[in-house]
């Protein structure tokens, strides 16, 4: 089943980990490795490599969780692990179900990115250094960065669940810096993906290129509007828009602890008919997708939005358990060090029918947003900002000038009841998302999105 | 010598003998728990004790790190090697140097007892006070979202070819939480939190009181009129953007031209009211060591002072690109990260105003308690901002209703040059790395909000 846990260990350290009770118990072991370069100031360098192993235990008592983890995975690292998860218990010994190998497969990889020389992959990233700078002189500065990890797992728990998963992540990231007299912008891009190196072998130096547009294109911005107006919304990390207004607050930890807008709102309509939207941790190769969650389940496609309405909340195992419902394979965890909680995996509203084109011809004043650097938002109150890397004022219908500053604030039930066209233009992009202290790959996509009215926190009148 | 530090010693054997003309190596070993509590009951129970060693081997003047967890003799070999394969990757840069040794002067207090001292129950109690607090201070106040209590004990060992030894044990611990309330048709959140080396230095009434009161002051906020107007900047949201000031103080980020202060050094920048220190040695500091994290001795920087940037923040490496001496602002996110430069704690001179004072000083304007969105709405290079805020109106210099879902914009660089009044009484803030500032009156600020 796994080379990481052998079966017979994982019933004995289940066995000891319920020896002072538990309804549930469940073993998380990980190998991890991966490799990492930059390039800055045309140099190579922040060259390096680490490789960790190790088990997280956990037993579920109640409405209690008793966890530890442990560095290292001999029996004797599990037992301890087991041992240390039990000791808070005082209840009767109970007993695991027996072990059945489920099998997952694997995301394919046609190219282990630890088979290729580190020195290919320095060369990689020189050329994203050339093919920014090749974008004009105003370009000051580049960084880029290469990074692959793999995370073998397997899990084992006392429904006699034992299954596991090897997953290799490869992401590019580059940032340009553009300068022109006193004004200075930047520019980043990102590529990433749950595949191996062949992600990099079709032309990565258009990132670079992209990243270098976009700051020198910024050397001309004004500074952005503030106040209400209508937005558009680029496509692919546009859709970060939609995992923060939405996708956290249909994550049921949230909903079951009074902390969403979207409590008691299955069924109802929160959007106009034109909104369908998905969270797909099966999507082929896609950065926020696996084999299985982080508790074994296999992970799937669940609708979210359905012509507006709201049909499903976000779950993993033990918020699934309380509900009375299956698990929508959404427990994700950092690493072993972590406990599971239901995340987010690729989030995306579905493509529609309008082109970019009218959604922009429609709006005689308004705001343009191609790209984030990220977003927050506060689930309990629904309120959200972003913060728009790249965008541009509409003026009579017509996209015109470049502005920095900006930010979109508002909240979730009335942005997203907002939402009045949805492009044809989908893609996915590429987002590491943090809660709780546990940052997991994410995917985020859509085609192009206008929202009727939005608020655009820039320092102009 | 503990264990930690031999295994150390020996790191820096084993990546010499595998071709590093040069190599140290940094071990920690962090025992911790997190206890997390919902409903007056343990939702979740976490301990562990987790350890690594980092190394970073010197091939001439190429660098390269590598990081694992297996402490066995073969697990060390393969770690060195690979961080000597890593350096053979890198380019030459000709000041890239192991640091030199020096001596540094022990920091007592750094760890307190009751971190060990104090059983799962009794913390996890500490944390179900905290909840029970905010619970039972208004009817309004529906429910804690969470309350958590975290502690660590963290043992450090560095070592080096250059002669460069040490180790020290530092303790530290948090309590916070979310808590909800309801009134007017909607919900609303407030954090409260406090810090200390051990679980005995935290007050859970009063943690769990601040949650309640951030939450139910902004029952029935609504959104501020867009305009520019004196803000009044609480302790939590001051430390914020201080952090941001810190990042842009960093040799690092200065030489590469990824600062709104590079260029800058003695110039005028800032208020002379807003005078900015880093002191690794301050022991209420959350970030205090003996030595920063390439062994370099921690001490205290002046960096704005009289309204002039006196000096950037120094690792070895940035410091040799200038032929200055290191500040000891080395620092990692333990053994998976080779060092970078980053500011220890921050500690903002404290001023004369008490916080009516500043409200009376500010006038009309917004008192803001809490910002979002920092990571993504701040250009750290061009030092350009705009971030989501909530808080209060001041009208005739008091506080007036609550206000939330607009935007605060400006520059960082600016914003210095406006600080009018600091308030006298500053608070420790574990946002932003560790900072230790008043509220801070700005004399004015865009608002974006209806």
């Amino acid at each position: 089943m796994s080379r990481l846990l052998d079966q017979d260990v994982a019933a004995r350290v289940l066995a000891r980990a319920l020896a002072n009770g538990g309804r549930f118990a469940e073993i998380f072991a990980e190998r991890r490795q991966g490799q990492s370069l930059a390039i800055d100031e045309r140099r190579i360098e922040s060259v390096q490599a680490g490789a960790e192993e190790g088990a997280g235990v956990r037993v579920v008592e109640g409405n209690t969780t008793y966890f530890a983890h442990v560095d290292g995975l001999d029996p004797a690292d599990l037992e301890r692990a087991a041992d240390e998860a039990a000791a808070a218990l005082r209840g009767k010994r109970r007993e695991p179900q027996q072990l059945q190998g489920r099998e997952a497969t694997p995301l394919p990889i046609e190219r282990r990115p630890e088979d290729v020389p580190a020195a290919q992959k320095a060369e990689m990233l020189r050329e994203l250094d050339e093919r920014a700078r090749a974008q004009g002189d105003g370009i000051a500065q580049l960084m880029a960065s290469y990074a692959e990890a793999r995370r073998e797992v397997a899990i084992a728990n006392s429904e006699g669940l034992f299954t596991g998963d090897d997953r290799t992540r490869t992401r590019i990231g580059v940032q340009a810096v553009a300068r022109r007299g006193d004004a200075v912008e930047t520019g980043a891009e990102t590529l990433g993906a749950h595949r191996g190196y062949e992600l990099l072998e079709d032309d990565p130096g258009q990132i670079a290129e992209q990243a270098a547009a976009k700051a020198l294109t910024l050397l001309d911005a004004v500074a952005a509007p503030s106040g209400s107006m209508p937005v558009v919304v680029g496509g692919g990390f546009g859709g970060v828009l939609f995992h923060e207004m939405t996708g956290h607050g249909l994550e049921a930890d949230h909903v079951q602890k009074g902390a969403s807008v979207y409590i008691g709102k299955l069924g109802e309509s929160v959007a106009e008919p034109l909104l369908n939207a998905y969270d797909d941790g099966r999507l082929d190769g896609e950065w926020g997708s696996d084999a299985i969650d982080d508790e074994g389940q296999p992970t799937q496609k669940t609708q979210v939005i359905e012509d507006g309405r709201l049909t499903s909340y976000l779950y993993d195992h033990l918020t699934a358990e309380r509900d009375g419902v299956a698990s929508t394979g959404n427990g994700r965890r950092e690493s072993f060090r972590h406990l599971p909680i239901p995340r987010m995996t690729n989030t995306y509203i579905a493509p529609g029918d309008a082109t970019p084109e009218e959604m922009i011809a429609e709006v005689p004043r308004g705001f343009y947003a191609v790209s984030f650097g990220g977003g927050q938002v506060d689930p309990a109150t629904g309120d959200f900002v972003f913060g728009v890397s790249e965008g541009y004022l509409i003026e009579g219908g017509k996209v015109t000038s470049p502005c920095r500053g900006a930010t979109l604030i508002g909240n979730c039930l009335d942005a997203l009841a907002a939402i009045d066209a949805v492009g044809d233009d989908f893609f996915m992009k590429t987002g590491i998302c943090g809660k709780g202290g546990q940052k997991v790959p994410v995917g985020t996509g859509q085609g192009h999105v206008r929202l009727r009215t939005l608020t655009v926190g820039g320092t102009e009148r | 010598v503990s264990d930690l530090s031999a295994i150390a010693q020996r790191a820096v054997e084993v990546a010499t003998a595998a071709g590093a003309s040069d190599a140290e190596a940094y071990v920690s070993r962090d025992s911790g728990r997190t206890v997390r509590v919902h409903g007056g009951e343990v939702e979740s129970l976490t301990a562990a004790v987790q350890s690594g060693v980092g190394i970073r081997a010197w091939v001439g003047h190429r660098v390269g790190y590598a990081y694992g967890t297996d402490f066995s003799e073969a697990g060390v070999a393969a770690i060195a090697a690979r961080a000597a394969e890593a350096a053979a990757v890198a380019d030459e840069d000709e000041f890239a140097a192991p640091p030199q040794p020096s001596e540094f002067e022990a920091l007592p207090g750094l760890s307190d007892p009751s971190v060990g001292e104090w059983e799962a129950a009794r913390v996890a109690d500490l944390a179900i006070a905290v909840e029970r607090t905010a619970l039972e201070s208004d009817p309004r106040l529906v429910a804690v979202e969470m309350a958590v209590y975290a502690d660590s004990d963290e043992q450090v060992a560095i070592a080096s070819s250059a002669g460069v030894a040490g180790e020290y044990e530092t303790s530290s611990c948090y309590a916070y939480l979310q808590a909800l309330a309801e009134g007017e048709g909607a919900r609303e959140t407030g954090f409260g939190f406090g810090l200390a080396r051990g679980p005995r230095g935290l007050d859970p009434e009063a943690i769990g009181a601040e949650g309640a009161q951030r939450a139910l002051e902004m029952i029935g906020a609504g959104k501020p009129a867009s305009r520019s107007c004196p803000v009044v900047l609480d302790e939590t949201v001051a430390a914020s953007f201080v952090g941001l000031i810190g990042g842009g103080l960093s040799a690092r980020a200065v030489q590469r031209g990824r600062s709104p202060l590079a260029g800058r050094l003695e110039e005028e920048i800032a208020s002379e009211l807003f005078v900015l220190h880093d002191d690794g040695r301050a022991l209420e500091g959350p970030s205090s060591a003996p030595f920063d994290a390439e062994g370099v001795p921690c001490r205290r920087t002046p960096l704005i002072e009289g309204g002039r940037l006196r000096s950037y923040l120094y690792d070895t490496y940035s410091a040799n690109r200038e032929g200055v001496a290191s500040t000891g602002s080395a620092a990692r996110q333990g053994y998976r990260s080779l060092p970078s430069v980053s500011a220890s704690n921050l500690i903002v001179a404290p001023g004369s105003h008490s916080r009516e004072q500043l409200l009376a000083a500010a006038g009309d304007g917004v008192y803001v308690n809490d910002v979002a969105g920092l990571h993504s709405g701040v250009n750290p290079v061009t030092g350009v901002f705009s971030v989501g805020a909530s808080g209060r109106i001041i009208r005739d210099g008091e506080l007036a209703e609550p206000v939330r879902e607009f935007t605060i914009a400006g520059e960082l660089v600016a914003m210095l040059g406006a600080v009018s009044a600091a308030g006298a009484e500053p608070r420790w803030v574990p946002f932003g790395g560790s900072v230790s500032t008043p509220p801070l009156l700005i004399t004015e600020m865009a608002i974006s909000g209806s």
